[in-house]
C-alpha cells in the first residue's frame, strides 16, 4: 500500500517499468519491481476503494470490540446479545425473519412471472418489461414510500377500493406503516430483481432437453420435477440469497416508512448513529454493524457456492 | 407448482408431436400467463397511478396542478436541489476521473486483475450503506465529515458497482488492442489514444454510467440523512413535519418519473449499443 502510494507519484517508474526491456542484469528483486510496477497503474483505485470500503469495515469491526476509553472487550457484543431486554437480538429476528421472507415470496412468484414473460410471443412484452424490471429492481427509498402511503395507506386509493368490496385491511392485520407494510413495499423491487436474475437461467432450459425427456415417455410434471427444476434450483437459490442480503440490509424504504420505528437491526444503528445511545454503550452500534456485516458474509458464501452449481448449466 | 407446469405447456406449441389435441390447454395456459401479467401489472401499475392521482389533488380533492406549482417555492426545496446538484456533479467528475482510466488500464495491461476487480466492485452491494456509514462517521476526521463532499466521496463507491460494470462491458466490446496499437502506431501517444481513439469508442458505456450515478444520487437516502444533509430524499422525507401531503407527493413521484426516464436512457443505451456489436459481428 504505502510502497504504491510512493511509486505512483512518480511517473517516470511507470514508463521505466513497462517498456524498458532492455535490462539485462535482472536481480531478482528488480524483477519483482518490474512486475509489480504495471499495478500501480491502479493504485489510485486500490486507495480510494481501501479508504471507502476497507477503512469503514475494519472500523466497525474494531470498534465493535472496543471499550468506550478504548481497550479490547466483548462487553459490546454481550449488551448487544443480551441487553435492554434483548432489543438488539428482536431486531436481528426481525431483520433476518423479513429478509427470509421477502427472500421467498417474491423469489417463487418471479419465477412464475419470469417464465410467464418468457414465453409469451408477444415481443413487445418481452421487451418492456425486461426494461421495467432493469428499473424496478434499481428502484427503493423515499419516493416509494410516497408512492404507497397514496396506495394503501389510511386514505390510500387501493384502500378504498377494497373498503368498497368489502375488505377492511386493517381488520386482516394489515397496516403499511409496519412489519407487514414494509414486506409489501420491499415487493415492488425485489419481484424485478429475481425476474432479472431467474430470467437468464429459464433461457438456459434447453428444447432438447424437454423433448429428450418426452421421448422418454416423460409427462410435464416428470420433467419439471426430475430435470427443469433441479436444473433452476440453483438460480433460484442464488437469486433468493440476493433477495434476502438487499432486504435484510436495507434502510431508506423502512426508515421513511415507519419513521424508524420499526425494530430492525439497520433502523437500530441509525437510531444510534442520530444520537439515541444509552449511557456507556457507545460502541453497540458497531456491534450491530458487525453482526450484519457477519450474516451478510454467511449469505455471500453461501450465494457463491451456489453460483458456481448454477453456472454449471448455464454454458 | 401448478401454475408453472400449466404456464409450461405452452412450450408444447414448438414441438409439433406434442400439440396435438392440446388446443384447451393451450387455452389454459394463456389465461394462466393472462392471469399471472394482469396481476403484476396491476401491482406495479396501481401504485404509481395512486402517486399520481394523489399529487394532483388540491387541498379540498379537486383535480389541481397546485403541488406542483407550490414544491418549487416551498422552504428548503431551492436548498437541498443545489446541494443534490453539487454533489451529483462531484461524484460524477471523481467517479469518472477514477474509473475510466482504471477499467482501460486494467483491460489493456492488467487483464489478469479483472477477476480481482470484479470482486472489489460489487463489494459495495455486499456491505450495505447503513455499515459503511457507520464506520466511516466512527473514524473520519472532523474536516471530511464536516464537508458534503463526503458524500460524493462515498457515492463514487456506492455507484461502483454499476459503473464499473458498464464500462467493463463496454470496453470488452470493442477491440481495445487493436484500437491501441493502430494509434501507436499511427504515432498517437497515450493521451490522444485516449482522447480520440478510446474514449469516443466507449461513449455510450461511458454515458450510461454517468447517467446510473446521477440517478443513484438523487436518490440516496440512507448516507445522506445520517450524515445531516438535507439533500432531495432527505428534504422530501423531513418536509413531512409541516404536513402538506401533496407536496410530499408530488415531489417524490418528479423524483420517480425522473429516475425512470433516466434509467430508461441507460436501457436503451445498454440495447443500442448490444445491437450495434451484433451487427458488425454479423458484418464480419
Amino acid at each position: 500500500m504505502s510502497n504504491s502510494e510512493v511509486t505512483a507519484s512518480d511517473p517516470g517508474t511507470l514508463v521505466l517499468g513497462s517498456d524498458a526491456v532492455t535490462y539485462h542484469r535482472i536481480s531478482g528483486l528488480r524483477k519483482l519491481l518490474r512486475r509489480s510496477v504495471p499495478v500501480l497503474g491502479i493504485a489510485p483505485f486500490i486507495i480510494f476503494s481501501f479508504l471507502g470500503l476497507g477503512i469503514p469495515a475494519i472500523a466497525v469491526t474494531y470498534y465493535a470490540f472496543q471499550k468506550e476509553k478504548g481497550g479490547w472487550t466483548f462487553s459490546n457484543i454481550h449488551f448487544m446479545l443480551t441487553g435492554e431486554k434483548h432489543v438488539f437480538l428482536v431486531g436481528f429476528e426481525n431483520s433476518i425473519k423479513l429478509g427470509l421472507l421477502s427472500a421467498v415470496i417474491p423469489g417463487i412468484l418471479g419465477v412464475f412471472i419470469a417464465y410467464a414473460i418468457q414465453t409469451s410471443k408477444s415481443n413487445i412484452l418481452r421487451r418492456i418489461t425486461t426494461t421495467a424490471a432493469g428499473v424496478l429492481a434499481n428502484f427503493g427509498g423515499i419516493n416509494l414510500t410516497f408512492m404507497f402511503i397514496a396506495t394503501l395507506g389510511s386514505t390510500g386509493i387501493l384502500t378504498y377500493w377494497l373498503a368498497d368490496i368489502g375488505i377492511n385491511l386493517s381488520n386482516i392485520g394489515f397496516n403499511l406503516y409496519t412489519f407487514s407494510g414494509v414486506l409489501v413495499v420491499y415487493m415492488y423491487f425485489q419481484l424485478p430483481l429475481m425476474v432479472l436474475v431467474v430470467t437468464p437461467a429459464l433461457g438456459g432450459l434447453r428444447a432438447s432437453w424437454r423433448e429428450a425427456a418426452e421421448n422418454l415417455g416423460a409427462s410435464s410434471w416428470q420433467y419439471w420435477l426430475r430435470v427443469g427444476i433441479p436444473v433452476l434450483l440453483p438460480s433460484i437459490l442464488g437469486g433468493m440469497l440476493l433477495l434476502f442480503g438487499s432486504a435484510f440490509a436495507a434502510y431508506a424504504t423502512a426508515e421513511t416508512l415507519t419513521l424508524g420505528l420499526i425494530s430492525l437491526s439497520p433502523i437500530q444503528i441509525g437510531n444510534y448513529l442520530n444520537g439515541n445511545v444509552i449511557a456507556g454503550q457507545t460502541h453497540v452500534g458497531d456491534a450491530i454493524a458487525f453482526g450484519m456485516l457477519v450474516i451478510l458474509s454467511i449469505t455471500m458464501i453461501f450465494y457463491s457456492l451456489v453460483r458456481r452449481r448454477a453456472s454449471k448449466w448455464l454454458r | 407448482m401448478a401454475p408453472l407446469v400449466e404456464v409450461a405447456e405452452a412450450e408444447n406449441e414448438v414441438v409439433p408431436n406434442f400439440s396435438t389435441g392440446s388446443s384447451k390447454r393451450r387455452r389454459r395456459v394463456r389465461w394462466w400467463r393472462g392471469v399471472v401479467l394482469v396481476l403484476t401489472g396491476a401491482f406495479f401499475l396501481i401504485p404509481i397511478y395512486a402517486g399520481i392521482k394523489f399529487s394532483l389533488q388540491n387541498t379540498e380533492g379537486h383535480f389541481s396542478f397546485q403541488a406542483y406549482e407550490k414544491l418549487p417555492s416551498a422552504p428548503g426545496f431551492t436548498a437541498a436541489l443545489t446541494l443534490s446538484l453539487k454533489i451529483a456533479f462531484v461524484t460524477m467528475v471523481v467517479s469518472t476521473l477514477l474509473m475510466v482510466p482504471t477499467a482501460i488500464y486494467v483491460h489493456v495491461r492488467l487483464p489478469r486483475l479483472r477477476r480481482v476487480l470484479d470482486v472489489v466492485t460489487v463489494l459495495p452491494i455486499v456491505i450495505p450503506p447503513i455499515v459503511l456509514i457507520t464506520g466511516v462517521l466512527g473514524v473520519f476526521p472532523l474536516w471530511a465529515k464536516s464537508s458534503p463532499y463526503l458524500l460524493s466521496f462515498m457515492y463514487v463507491i456506492l455507484a461502483m458497482p454499476f459503473v464499473y460494470r458498464s464500462l467493463d462491458a463496454g470496453i470488452g466490446a470493442i477491440d481495445l488492442k487493436t484500437l491501441t496499437e493502430a494509434s501507436r502506431s499511427l504515432g498517437g501517444n497515450w493521451s490522444k489514444t485516449m482522447w480520440r481513439v478510446i474514449l469516443p469508442n466507449i461513449r455510450p458505456a461511458l454515458l450510461s454510467a454517468t447517467v446510473l450515478t446521477l440517478a443513484l444520487v438523487f436518490g440516496e437516502y440512507t448516507m445522506a440523512q445520517l450524515d445531516l444533509w438535507q439533500t432531495i430524499p432527505v428534504w422530501i422525507a423531513q418536509f413531512q413535519v409541516s404536513n402538506d401531503g401533496p407536496i410530499q407527493v408530488a415531489a417524490s413521484m418528479m423524483g420517480l418519473v425522473g429516475t425512470w426516464v433516466l434509467l430508461m436512457v441507460v436501457v436503451s443505451i445498454d440495447r443500442s449499443q448490444s445491437r450495434r456489436n451484433r451487427k458488425k459481428l454479423g458484418a464480419s
